[in-house]
Parts: C-alpha cells; sequence; structure tokens
C-alpha cells in the first residue's frame, strides 16, 4: 500500500537490541503493526516483554546502553527513524507525546503547573517568532487543565500538593497541549487507585476523540486494555504473538500465549480453581531461534513462526508446534 | 469459639498532639477483626491508599501499638506480652509483605530467609532435619528446591521470590499469615500460583490467613469474607458472595464498577453515581450474613 | 542434596573467575582502577626501594649536605645520590622510600582505629535510638565543632618527648573517629527501615545479630569508603602537625621532611630535589586515596549494585 496515503502510526519490524557485557540482549526483535489515526492500541506483556523498551523507542528515547538496531517507525509518510535529531526533538510532544509511567515522579517539584505546561509550548516555538503573550498562555493554561478536569487555579499549585491522580491529569495535559497525533501512554495509572484509575483513563479516552488522535497503551492490566482499547497486541519475549481487535482477541484468542494469558486472569463473575502459567519467562540473553513460547513448554521449533493476517486486522504469530496448548 | 487473634475496636492516630505541627490523622477509626481458632478463613481487608488497611495490618501483628483499644492473641493482649509468649506470637503470625525484593537481604542467599527462622527458633536440631524442612515447604509451593536453594535473590523471578516468602511462612506452621499485597508487584500470570499456595495453605493445613489488598477480584476468589475500608472506616463487611455480588454501601458499589474486568462486554463505569464525597462518608453498614 | 563437595580445582577456578570479574568491574570503574594504581606504584616504590637501595641513609649526616641529584659527594668519595641530599646530609631517595610507608602507616593506624569506634558507636546509636542515640549524638556534633587541629596539638605537645610513628597514629584517632560515626550512623537508620531487616526481626533475629549479620555486609562498601577517606584525612593532619613542628623527630615522614624544609628555606634556595618529592608523592597518595573513595561510592549505590 502507499505510504502517503496512510494516516497513523505504522512500525515496521523494529528491533530494539542492548549492548550488555554478557552479550546482546535482544530486547524488542521485529515487531511490526499498523494503527489507524483516532484508534487506540494496547500493547500488553508481562515483564521481559519489551513493551517498555518499544514505548521507549516510539518515542526515540532509548539510551545506551539500548539502540535502535533496525526497521522503521512511520508517522503518517515520514520515518521518525530518519529524522535528525533536532527534528526529532520538535516532533516530541508536537506529533508524538508520552504519558509517562508514575507521572508522580516526572513533575519538576519546584516548578509551579502552570510553568511545566509552558515549557513545553516554549520550546517548540520556531525562533525568531514573538513570545506568545501573558494572556495567551494564561489562555491556554485553563484550556488544557480544564480538558483534564481539572480547576484552572490548579496551575499555580504545585505537585506536592496535588493527589496521584490530579498530577497524572497534569501529564496528561501537558502530552495533548500541543495536538500531536500519537500519544503514547506508559502505564499511565499503575499507581493510582481503582476507582481515580477509571476517571483518569476515561478523561484520556474523551481527550484523544476530541483530538482524533492514537493512542498506544502499554501495559500489563489486560482488564484496563479490555475496558479501554479498540485494538491489542500481546508481547512476549520481545516479539508480538498475536494482535487484533479486542473483541476477537479476548473471545476467541489464537496464540496459546494470549489462550493462557487470558485464563490465567481472575474474574469477579464465579469462584474457579486458578490456572496459572507453567514455567517462566524466558531469560532475554542469547535468546536461540525460532519459537520462544515452544521451549517454554519443552517443545521446538527452530524456525521463526511466521507472521500472518488470519483474518481482518487480527495477525498472530503462528506456530504449528505449540498451537494446540491451553485449547 | 474461642478466639485466635481479634482485634477489639482499635483506632491508631498519627500526628496531631499538643506539640505537633502536623495534622491528626486518624489511620484506623474503630475496627474490629476476629478469627477464630476453630473454622480457619480467610479474611480479606481491601481498600484503596489512605484506607488503613496497612496500619490495620501492623497493629494485627503487633508490630505498631492501638491509641484506643486492643489487640488480643488466645485472649492476651499484644501490649502486655514479653519474653517466650511474645516469642510465641512471633512465631504463630507470620507476614508476606508486597515487595518481593526488599524482603530480601541482598547480600545473602535466598536460603537464609528460610534457614535464619528454623535456627532462631529452634525448629530442627540438625542441619539435615532443617534441609528436609526447607525442602520440603519449596516444594509445597511448587518450588525445585535444587533450582532455587543458592541462588541470590536476584536471580529469581519475582514470583519465584514471593513463592520462597510462602514457602518461609510454611516452614514456621503458623497459625495465622498475614499477607499484605503479596502479588501486587508480580506479573499476572504468576499470581495465580502464588495465590493457590495460600488458599491451599488454607484449605489443606488450616492456617487463618489475613489478605490485605486493594484488587477485589484476587480478593474474591481466594476469601471467604472480606471488609471494606475507606479511610479508616470500615464500610461493609461480611462475606464474600454477599458483598461482592450485592453490594448495599454506596462506596463498595463505586469500587466495584470501577474494577476493569478482563471482558470487553462487561464495561467499567455503568454507574451513574459520582464520587459525592457525601455518598462516600455515609457511616458504615458494618458486618451483613445476606 | 543441597550441600556439595568442592575438588581442589573448583577452588582454584572459582577464584580465578572472581579475580578476573574484579579486574572487569575495575575497568568499569575507572576512579577505582586509576586510584589503585596510584597507590600501587607508591606501594612498588618502597618495596623495590627496600630490595635495592641503601636505606640507612635517611638518618641525618651519612652523606654530604647539600648536593644536586647525582653531584659528586667529595665526603664520602662517591658519584652521588639520585635525588641528592639536603641540608643536613639526608639522602632524599632513602628519605622518601623510608618515609611513605611510615606517613601511610600513620594514617591506617587513625583510619582503623577511627572507624572501628565511629561504626560501633553508630551502630549502637541507629539500632537502639532513644536516649543512647541521643546521648552519642551530642557528643559526636559537639565534637565537629570542635577543631580538630586543636585537640591533636594539645595531644602532640604533651606527648612530645620521643614521640614515635605509632603515638603519632593514635593521636590522630583522638579526632579520627567523629566523621564516620556521624555519615555511619545516617546510613544504618535508613538500613533499619529496610524490609529485610524488619523480617529478621520477625523471624526472632536478635539486635546484634541484626547489626552484624544482615546491616554491616551490606554497609560494607561504604564502610570501606568512609574508612579511606579516613586515611586521608589522618594523613593531612598528620603532615599538618608535622609542618608545625609537633611530628616524630626522628623518623622522616613525609610531614617532618617537609617541616625541615620549612627550616631550611629549601625554596630560597632552588633546592627542588629536597622540597619536589615530598609534594608529589603527597599528591599522588591524596589523589588516589580520593580516586578510590569516589569508586567505593559508586559501588555502594545501590543502583549500580543490582547490576554487578
Amino acid at each position: 500500500m502507499s505510504t502517503s496515503d496512510f494516516k497513523g502510526l505504522r512500525v515496521k519490524d523494529l528491533k530494539v537490541y542492548y549492548d550488555t557485557p554478557e552479550g546482546v540482549v535482544k530486547a524488542v526483535d521485529g515487531i511490526s503493526f499498523s494503527l489507524v489515526q483516532g484508534k487506540r492500541l494496547a500493547l500488553v506483556g508481562e515483564s521481559g516483554s519489551g513493551k517498555s523498551t518499544l514505548s521507549m523507542a516510539l518515542m526515540r528515547l532509548t539510551r545506551p546502553p539500548g539502540r535502535i538496531a533496525d526497521g522503521n517507525i512511520f508517522l503518517d509518510d515520514v520515518d521518525i527513524l530518519d529524522l535528525d535529531v533536532e527534528e526529532m526533538r520538535l516532533s516530541r510532544l508536537s506529533e508524538i507525546s508520552l504519558v509517562p509511567q508514575g507521572a508522580m515522579n516526572s513533575l519538576n517539584p519546584v516548578l509551579k503547573i502552570k510553568d511545566q505546561i509552558l515549557d513545553g509550548l516554549f520550546d517548540h516555538q520556531v525562533s525568531g517568532d514573538k513570545k506568545i503573550s501573558k494572556d495567551e498562555q494564561k489562555t491556554r493554561v485553563s484550556e488544557l487543565l480544564t480538558a483534564v478536569e481539572l480547576l484552572p487555579s490548579v496551575g499555580d499549585m504545585y505537585p506536592h500538593e496535588l493527589s496521584g491522580g490530579m498530577k497524572q491529569r497534569v501529564a496528561i495535559a501537558i502530552a495533548t497541549s500541543m495536538d500531536p497525533k500519537v500519544i503514547v501512554a506508559d502505564e499511565p495509572t499503575s499507581a493510582l487507585d481503582v476507582v481515580v484509575q477509571r476517571t483518569v483513563m476515561q478523561t484520556l479516552g474523551r481527550l484523544q476523540e476530541g483530538l482524533e488522535a492514537s493512542i498506544v497503551l502499554v501495559g500489563h492490566d489486560m482488564g484496563l486494555v479490555a475496558q479501554f482499547a479498540d485494538f491489542v497486541g500481546v508481547m512476549y519475549a520481545g516479539k508480538m504473538v498475536e494482535l487484533g481487535p479486542v473483541n476477537s482477541v479476548f473471545e476467541k484468542p489464537l496464540h496459546p500465549y494470549t489462550r493462557l494469558l487470558i485464563r490465567s486472569l481472575p474474574t469477579l463473575e464465579n469462584k474457579e480453581d486458578f490456572i496459572g502459567i507453567p514455567g517462566l519467562p524466558p531469560p532475554l540473553l542469547n535468546l536461540p531461534p525460532g519459537c520462544t513460547f515452544c521451549t517454554r513448554f519443552d517443545r521446538e521449533n527452530k524456525n521463526d513462526p511466521p507472521w500472518k493476517e488470519v483474518s481482518k486486522d487480527h495477525w498472530i504469530s503462528e506456530c504449528n508446534v505449540c498451537s494446540d496448548i491451553g485449547k | 469459639m474461642g478466639s485466635l487473634l481479634e482485634a477489639k475496636n482499635v483506632t491508631k492516630i498519627f500526628g496531631g498532639g499538643l506539640f505537633s505541627k502536623e495534622e491528626e490523622l486518624i489511620a484506623v477509626n474503630d475496627i474490629s477483626i476476629n478469627l477464630e481458632v476453630e473454622n480457619p478463613k480467610i479474611i480479606a481487608i481491601a481498600g484503596e491508599s489512605g484506607s488503613g488497611k496497612t496500619t490495620l495490618a501492623r497493629l494485627l501483628l503487633g508490630l505498631i501499638d492501638p491509641n484506643e483499644g486492643s489487640v488480643e492473641y488466645l485472649g492476651k493482649n499484644l501490649k502486655e506480652m514479653k519474653g517466650k509468649v511474645r516469642r510465641d506470637f512471633r512465631r504463630e503470625v507470620q507476614p508476606i509483605f508486597q515487595d518481593p525484593y526488599g524482603s530480601y537481604n541482598p547480600f545473602y542467599k535466598v536460603d537464609h530467609v528460610l534457614y535464619s527462622p528454623i535456627k532462631n527458633f529452634k525448629l530442627a536440631s540438625k542441619g539435615e532435619e532443617a534441609r528436609n524442612m526447607v525442602e520440603k515447604a519449596l516444594e509445597l509451593v511448587g518450588l525445585v528446591p535444587s533450582e532455587t536453594l543458592g541462588r541470590l535473590p536476584h536471580q529469581l523471578s519475582g514470583g519465584q521470590r514471593q513463592r520462597v516468602m510462602v514457602a518461609r511462612a510454611l516452614l514456621l506452621q503458623p497459625r495465622i499469615i498475614l499477607a499484605d499485597e503479596p502479588v501486587s508487584a508480580v506479573d499476572a500470570s504468576l499470581r495465580a500460583t502464588i495465590l493457590d499456595s495460600v488458599k491451599k495453605l488454607n484449605n489443606d493445613l488450616g492456617i487463618s490467613v489475613i489478605y490485605v489488598t486493594h484488587d477485589l477480584t484476587t480478593a474474591y476468589q481466594i476469601s471467604d469474607e472480606i471488609m471494606i475500608l475507606y479511610k479508616g472506616v470500615l464500610k461493609e463487611a461480611g462475606p464474600v458472595e454477599v458483598v461482592i455480588k450485592n453490594p448495599k454501601h454506596p462506596y463498595t458499589q463505586l469500587l466495584i464498577d470501577s474494577i476493569p474486568q478482563a471482558n470487553p462486554k462487561l464495561k467499567w463505569g455503568k454507574l451513574d453515581i459520582s464520587e459525592t464525597q457525601e455518598l462516600l462518608d455515609q457511616p458504615g453498614i458494618g458486618w451483613r450474613d445476606s | 542434596m543441597t550441600t556439595s563437595t568442592y575438588t581442589e580445582t573448583d577452588w582454584k577456578i572459582r577464584y580465578k573467575k572472581r579475580f578476573f570479574n574484579f579486574l572487569r568491574y575495575v575497568r568499569r570503574n575507572p576512579s577505582l582502577g586509576v586510584g589503585l594504581g596510584f597507590l600501587l606504584s607508591l606501594f612498588l616504590f618502597v618495596v623495590i626501594g627496600y630490595a635495592v637501595y641503601d636505606t640507612e641513609r635517611f638518618r641525618p649526616l651519612k652523606t654530604g649536605t647539600d648536593l644536586a641529584p647525582f653531584e659528586y659527594d667529595s665526603k664520602k668519595g662517591r658519584d652521588g645520590y639520585p635525588l641528592g641530599t639536603d641540608r643536613q646530609g639526608r639522602d632524599v631517595m632513602s628519605v622518601m622510600i623510608v618515609g611513605v610507608p611510615l606517613t601511610i602507616q600513620i594514617g591506617l593506624i587513625a583510619g582503623i582505629i577511627g572507624i572501628t569506634v565511629g561504626t560501633v558507636l553508630a551502630f549502637v546509636a541507629a539500632y537502639f535510638g532513644g536516649w543512647i542515640d541521643n546521648i552519642i549524638r551530642t557528643v559526636v556534633d559537639v565534637g565537629l565543632t570542635i577543631p580538630g587541629i586543636l585537640i591533636l596539638i594539645l595531644i602532640a605537645v604533651n606527648l612530645q618527648s620521643g614521640l614515635t610513628v605509632t603515638q603519632m597514629g593514635l593521636a590522630v584517632s583522638a579526632v579520627a573517629w567523629v566523621w564516620p560515626a556521624r555519615t555511619i550512623r545516617s546510613q544504618v537508620l535508613v538500613m533499619r527501615e529496610q524490609l529485610y531487616v524488619e523480617i529478621a526481626r520477625l523471624s526472632g533475629t536478635g539486635a546484634i545479630s541484626i547489626m552484624f549479620k544482615e546491616m554491616l555486609p551490606n554497609l560494607a562498601p561504604y564502610i570501606g569508603a568512609s574508612f579511606v577517606g579516613s586515611v586521608a584525612s589522618a594523613i593531612l593532619a598528620s603532615v599538618g602537625l608535622e609542618a608545625l613542628g609537633l611530628g616524630p623527630f626522628d623518623s622522616p615522614t613525609l610531614g617532618m621532611t617537609i617541616y625541615w624544609n620549612i627550616q631550611f628555606s629549601s625554596i630560597l634556595h632552588g633546592m627542588w630535589w629536597w622540597f619536589g618529592p615530598p609534594i608529589v608523592v603527597l599528591a599522588i597518595i591524596f589523589v588516589g586515596l580520593f580516586l578510590i573513595t569516589a569508586g567505593l561510592d559508586e559501588w555502594s549505590n545501590p543502583r549500580l549494585r543490582k547490576r554487578v
């Protein structure tokens, strides 16, 4: 398909590797997906799946010893991996922004909220332009705070005067301040109470729809995924094993890992016996080639399972050797 | 029948006082729990941050003293316990904490956390007896001794570390285990195995469990009874099937409505209830049977 | 099943592996490496010096006086000395070879005593809290406000007659324990709140065991860095005292050499071979010790420890 037609985020065969003294850790090893503008994608995985590495890579914030080894990240028709440092810096916040995990720690404790919001805006002004007037600043900050359901007076407060939920909303306000095309949210509510989590996610969702932006939600809470996302991508040991519409994936998961994962989740519907996933997630150092999930069950498939679209918009990493597990 | 561990109208206040600048915080406000000797149950103490559940747990463990009310073990007030009686209490009421990394001394292998109480409480007289106890306890929680012992804490996964903690609790053959958010820091797929071990402790070994958590779903899965705390006050309590399936207090209803269920067809936020403080501050309705 | 028997080759392999792991770590931590390198070079200097050089010539009037390096010694009829001599006929090279270990010895005595006393006080104060902590803390805080040099001068003046190097070390140790006591106490306070300490308590571990077996091993790198810092300040203090003339007169410590330099105005006479070496060696010692402290600091930082 012609790259100039597609509006949204398209990741092709992305690889992010870490160079450690003991060898190369392939944290993200060939991930591909497309996200149409305006839709919500959730990337789920457990520890060691590579999801946090992926969210950092989307922002090109990978730090050594990590490096983006291969692949493309297309925002509409521009590969952001081809941009130079200055162009990328300007793209962050205005084109693609991040709501970080634990925003309570990413806010500067000695600056007022309004200064932190304006900080990003000032940084993106093209040099030579006149500065935004004080009045315009005040209006913009008010608008942004109201959009995340905070009172404009919050702008004059310091982070320590706010609750966890309020701080997270400020982080969302900052991330949406320049109407970006893509919002990457890395476990945005992990430290929040259940009720606050719901209201913050609902606010985030409303904002995203208003801006017609896309959201990439990274996390491990399948419940959140079911409630919030349109599409879900399941990650395991650096690879994506299943990607599809939320309803299909939850109703009829096609990859054994997804199947076992969903089955291990406790529900409020009835009490039943727990079925965990046996074994351990594999260490990412010097992974042998082939299907990683097979090795967890003492099976072997030395060939890398192909990434196939098995029904509309529903892709899986198709391995014949372990596809029956959990049926 | 006889009471095993009982908190009688305990209240714990932090700060305040004539000379303190801090505002007074009533962390736990007049709460009572009773664990019986016969009929060991799993009771969940559920609440969000600031609900007082952790403070209540520490009161029950005897790590802090209540300002009002008392905590009694086998009829004796914890505050007055000394010497052997207190040591017995320490052995018979064991914790499992939330942090599977911080619970381990990074300098030692994980064996240390298992052998140390055996030595201190003189649970085995010979090295071989001790080793058997340790291996049996590890196997009971689904771990392979030869793959677990001799490792340093960072060499095991969070789930394994937490299971070793459960094994440690088992080793001491306690009568009560107090588990404070034992699976929050663990991957979803491993939670099931750990919670399963905890449930087995109750079913097979007759150990009472107090399960402190903010996760109502896991609380529902393993507990017999549940207590819902909000800002230090007990809002609702009773058999878990009754409270979860048919919540009566607005706070409980709000909590359950906000849980993101792993089923796209069961949407959250269906209740039109807005978080008006009045509704939530409504007094607790206490224990119900139905 | 869990006991294993080591064969002799297993031991050798284990130690070799540990040594190479250490070397690899040193490569990642250049401060530590360079610092250790500096000290190692001084060590080699002293060892080789004692082996090949005549070290008796550190005493005054064992050679001709005032000779530049390699200048012919007419008094003894020989071809001169690599670092020349001073105004009292000391062979400067001998002085350096003998003096360096003496100065370091003072630092070590004071450092070891200082750290031991400081650590014990710190643990007792931090672990038990209450009035014990209050008393120790007050003593330490008062001790910190009194200028150490005053106390040292008082002690040194009273010990004047025939002050030996060991006595010098003991004198400096009188003030060396104060700062470690304070800093280690803060560390123990933090450590006391660690979850594993609470679990040890709930496992029936007694207070002393907790201090020695649970907390101390984890504080070892920090105490190590503190120790190195103590040694450095002890050396500095001793050099200061000696330069003032309050040191062991018969020993060629670096500080005493500086004292003699001052007495005989070596700078005015342009005797660079006499005032140069002690200054260079002191610089190597201090920079080396400082780099080691920085390196140890990095090692004891918990963020780094998880990787190693």
